[in-house]
């Protein structure tokens, strides 16, 4: 009698329990006795190829440097895919740090994402280095303590290709821009930029992350009868649109040339370059610029089989300096290891006198290309022509400019 | 045509004359209140919101036979209007959550306004298509942010007494949600409104030749399962701290059916251990690299197939001893 | 330069109008599918999008993996998605004929879980490229826009399609055949026409009608795993608004929703997507059984 029930009783407590223990994981708490870099980004989708896996590679490539043990303990690094949703993002960072003991996140492309773990890092005070997202916002009203903006930003992006292009005498800009945070500041910035240069901003059309089917955007963009249709978006975005602007023969005329905003070396690979010759973009690396970013991105090439984006390189150098961070700080304590960054200089391939702002804005050169014809390429991955060094102190905005209330001190 | 229902209406008993479904529900309730300590807090919430969802959308399909593929319109939608509240002008989590509520509660009264004529797979297409247009709602109105979703939804202090921020005491108040909300339910089915629902989904003919104005019965059943759900979707955005497309998609109305079809339609436990099953699951696959929706897909055919009384209607159905319930 | 039409120069409203046209084009096939699959079996198919997207990946694999060309794939893509079809319908939807209705909606919406996340895992979202063929390279040049001749292409190749197979089922003896079974599945099979063999051949061609939208659309769109997910809650409105089991509600409806499509982008771009649904509802206030429909 007694017994039915405590079997019955103990028999549902178990079944349910059960259910319920596939959601535990290992033991909770920071682990002090590794370095545990969990390398965030999309892995499957618009934007695979310009992070993905080649941001682990690199991120790995930095962790060897240091014969992957810092302080005598085992560095780990660990992936995951954010399918460029800010819930499964936020969702990742958060289970990493409070069940993995991750101690540091890396790249999240996708500004959406990015600003969502930003929330979780800044809250839980683990240090986040970005290099895919593209937002100034990150280091901007959005910044975090323990946050660091790494390869480019949206900022970047609008002055050099910005300006570059009115110069050329694109006076007038009409904007196709994926409709999420990323396209939105990428749009505001350049406008801004365009403003300032002499052009003005005659319309802009928004289109959803992922599209395939381009055509009614292009139409409305071809309409407007601007000089400059610019592509605020990335990744398989830019690459279907310049594709089907070509298709519709938007630029056969001459009368209204693209501008890519955001493009990287991933992109001009996928389009090829009888698709892609003459677009103008601004960038942070190029493999071929000089001997040792050529030496560095042949071993990451041995190991990934592409050339690294500006991404890739930039994961590589942030988790660098992170290492040497904690090697001179001695802990792996979120707070005091971004003071520590903060303090040193970045001298590796990837910057030369890199400085990071108080607000996490690693400021160095950026780089003015021009994408070769095929005639001028000498072979494969030999994409750009490199047309100016655009300084660090000109790329990106002061602390003041940001919006940044933590650095206003 | 509505789907008939299965092993809602057996009561087992133990050997003392206590019913078997009192204990099992207190040992549950233990189990409940002291798993924090034993498991991710953060886990435990999701299974609960989404166990509260099930059950909402269980009252529905298992106890009206009326399947909606819509639901996660009010899910999703509270959770924006919740998120919204709390975030921009200010108020204390109760609050958000109790307006998410009564919005999914009215738009539950214009989508059955609309769905209700029709019945069966009609019903079903017009849930869909209207959750969908919320979908495209969602995506162009300015206060959603779109693709970006509204982040950073402060959890806040609850009647201005308890910090939300605490792990455990955010888990306890979500517990008492669910708690609430799995009340109310169990309070419909057991009443004769829940009784005139019950005789609607086995013959509703019947019931109108009987003087039942179906209509308006199915109506209510359908604004309760809609605010039910909205209550766990602001919650949802409490705990998570934020509201985005993915709670507005069909595919999480698609999710809602699996669990329930999994856990047993018809029962009030079934939506509750079809939801931890599949929360669970999802869990533990992410970290596997098995396809999550192959899996999940292959199990929901399995189940159409062959076990449509859910994992909770079969042992309902072998162990219970067949009196049925007044 | 020409004036405008209520304020909107013409070059930017017959534009819309043709780009919309195209993506009727779309809806047209896959909803007169849909259409087909639930006069004869009364179930919806929710795996229509899914097959749609088989389609374009059957193509893409013929190209790359086997260097078989656009041409061929418009033939062999829907005979491939075709006999998957009818695996699927012996196999699992057969047997739920005598439950309620909803079970098949349930399991084809399992069987599209199942069948994308396989080509999710197996390909990722991102798109995969497919050439427009040779043959339709280029364009014209239509003064108001300019026309790549493959978009030309698919609306003549959906009109071609639609129009026949309303002709094969109103008008042919099988087309008749079918039309009875659907009425009465009893009576037919008293007279000794094989009415299970038929349902399978029906849903067979009904889900080929999905691959070959697919095999359409692969170098237009990307060829991905969601491509199908994205368009088919619409499809699904379609056919409400046509009347469910109505061929050429589903077909008019199409075409009909394209252009309207098109026109919303030109005065009020972000309604676009919501306008499909929003006919529908007032459609099911006034008309609930559709606009071609029956009651059923």
């Amino acid at each position: 009698m007694n017994a039915r029930l405590l079997a019955g009783a103990a028999l549902t407590a178990l079944t349910i329990g059960a259910a319920l223990t596939a959601g535990s994981a290992s033991a909770q708490g920071l682990s002090g006795d590794m370095v545990k870099i969990g390398v965030l980004n999309d892995r499957s989708g618009l934007y695979a190829d310009l992070g993905g896996e080649g941001s682990a590679v690199a991120a790995r490539m930095a962790a060897e440097e240091f014969g992957n043990k810092i302080l005598g303990k085992p560095i780990q690094i660990v992936t995951a895919d954010h399918q460029n949703k800010p819930d499964i993002g936020s969702n990742i960072a958060r289970q990493w740090i409070d069940q993995d003991g991750v101690d540091v996140i890396v790249d999240v492309p996708n500004s959406g994402v990015a600003l969502a773990v930003q929330e979780v890092t800044r809250d839980k005070k683990k240090i986040f280095l970005m290099e895919g997202p593209a937002t100034s916002r990150l280091s901007g009203d959005a910044c975090s303590p323990t946050g660091f903006h790494w390869a480019y930003d949206t900022h970047a992006l609008a002055v050099g290709t910005g300006r570059a292009m009115v110069q050329e005498g694109g006076d007038s800009w009409y904007f196709l821009t994926a409709d999420y945070a990323f396209g939105h500041q990428l749009e505001a910035d350049t406008a801004a930029e365009v403003k300032k240069a002499g052009g003005k901003m005659v319309g802009a059309v928004r289109h959803p992350l992922n599209t395939s089917d381009f055509s009614s955007f292009l139409l409305q963009a071809q309409s407007s009868g601007a000089k400059i249709i610019a592509l605020s978006n990335a990744g398989g975005d830019t690459i279907t649109s310049i594709k089907q602007a070509s298709e519709f023969g938007l630029t056969q005329s001459g009368k209204q040339r693209l501008a890519g905003l955001l493009l990287f070396i991933s992109d001009v690979h996928a389009l090829g370059l009888s698709v892609a010759q003459d677009l103008v973009l601004t960038t942070g690396f190029y493999w071929d610029m000089d001997d040792e970013k050529r030496a560095w991105s042949k071993k990451f090439f041995d190991k990934f089989g592409k050339m690294p984006t500006m991404v890739q390189a930039g994961s590589y150098s942030a988790v660098r300096h992170y290492l040497k961070a904690i090697e001179a700080a001695g802990v792996d304590d979120g707070p005091t290891v971004a003071a520590k960054m903060k303090e040193m200089p970045v001298n590796d391939m990837f910057a030369k006198n890199g400085k990071i702002l108080a607000n996490g804005r690693m400021v160095h050169d950026m780089y003015l290309a021009r994408v070769k014809k095929p005639s001028e390429s000498k072979g494969p991955w030999d994409y750009y022509q490199i047309l100016r060094t655009i300084p660090g102190a000109e790329a990106f905005a002061t602390v003041e400019e940001s919006g940044c209330k933590l650095a206003a001190k | 045509m509505s789907l008939p229902s299965h092993g809602a209406a057996t009561v087992a008993v133990g050997g003392s004359g206590v019913p078997m479904g009192r204990l099992i529900g207190l040992a549950a309730l233990a189990v409940l209140l002291v798993a924090p300590f034993a498991l991710y807090p953060v886990f435990l919430m999701k299974v609960l919101c989404f166990a509260l969802f099930a059950c909402a959308f269980n009252l529905l399909i298992g106890f009206s036979g009326l399947l909606s593929f819509g639901h996660a319109a009010f899910f999703g939608g509270a959770a924006y209007v919740t998120a919204h509240t709390v975030k921009v002008w200010g108020l204390s989590p109760e609050l958000g959550i109790l307006l998410g509520t009564v919005t999914a509660a009215g738009m539950g009264l214009v989508f059955g306004g609309i769905a209700i004529r029709r019945q069966g797979i009609y019903f079903a297409m017009i849930t869909l298509a209207l959750s969908q247009m919320v979908f495209f709602l969602a995506l162009q109105l300015p206060f959603t942010h779109g693709e970006d979703g509204i982040q950073a939804v402060p959890r806040g202090t609850l009647f201005g007494l308890f910090d939300l921020n605490h792990p455990f005491t955010m888990y306890y108040f979500v517990l008492a949600v669910f708690l609430f909300g799995f009340a109310v339910i169990w309070r419909t089915v057991h009443s004769p409104f829940g009784q005139v629902l019950k005789a609607i989904r086995e013959n509703e003919p019947r019931a109108i030749s009987l003087g039942y104005r179906t209509d308006r019965y199915k109506l209510l059943a359908f604004v309760l399962s809609a605010a039910l759900a909205g209550m766990a979707g602001g919650t949802k955005a409490i705990v998570f701290q934020l509201a985005t497309l993915t709670d507005v998609q069909w595919q999480m109305s698609g999710e809602v059916v699996l669990m329930t079809l999994l856990g047993g339609m018809g029962t009030l436990s079934g939506p509750v251990v079809g939801a931890a099953l599949v929360v669970a699951l999802e869990n533990y696959l992410a970290a596997t690299n098995l396809p999550v929706p192959v899996v999940i897909g292959a199990i929901f055919v399995a189940c159409v197939l062959l076990f449509r009384r859910g994992i909770a209607g079969e042992i309902l159905a072998r162990f219970g001893n067949g009196r049925p319930q007044a | 330069m020409m004036g405008t039409i209520f304020g909107i120069p013409p070059q930017a409203l017959f534009g819309q109008l043709l780009l919309g046209l195209i993506n009727g084009s779309f809806y047209a096939l896959l909803s007169l599918g849909l259409a087909v699959i639930f006069g004869m079996l009364n179930v919806i198919n929710f795996a229509h999008g899914a097959l749609y997207m088989m389609g374009a990946f059957v193509s893409w694999l013929l190209l790359t993996q086997f260097g078989i060309g656009y041409w061929w794939a418009l033939l062999l893509a829907p005979m491939i998605v075709g006999l998957f079809g009818v695996a699927l319908e012996k196999t699992l939807l057969s047997r739920l004929y005598k439950l309620d209705h909803l079970y098949g909606l349930l399991l084809t919406f399992g069987c599209a879980l199942m069948i994308e996340g396989a080509f999710r895992h197996l390909y990722g979202v991102s798109g995969q490229p497919y050439p427009i063929p040779e043959a339709l390279r280029g364009g014209q040049n239509l003064g108001f826009m300019f026309l790549p001749n493959y978009r030309g292409w698919v609306v003549v190749a959906s009109l071609i399609v639609c129009i026949s197979t309303w002709i094969a089922i109103e008008k042919t003896k099988l087309g008749a055949y079918l039309r009875a079974a659907t009425e009465n599945p009893v009576l037919v099979q008293a007279f000794g026409i094989n009415v299970p063999r038929m349902v399978t051949l029906t849903y067979a061609f009904g889900v080929a009608l999905a691959g070959l939208a697919g095999v359409l659309a692969a170098p237009i769109y990307q060829v991905s795993p969601l491509m199908g997910s994205n368009l088919i809650i619409v499809v699904f409105a379609v056919v409400v608004i046509g009347g469910m089991g109505s061929i050429l509600g589903a077909v008019l409806t199409g075409y009909g929703l394209g252009l309207l499509e098109g026109l919303t982008k030109v005065f009020y771009p972000e309604a676009s997507n919501i306008v499909v649904f929003v006919i529908m509802a007032v459609v099911l206030m006034i008309k609930p059984a559709g606009l071609f429909g029956r009651e059923r």
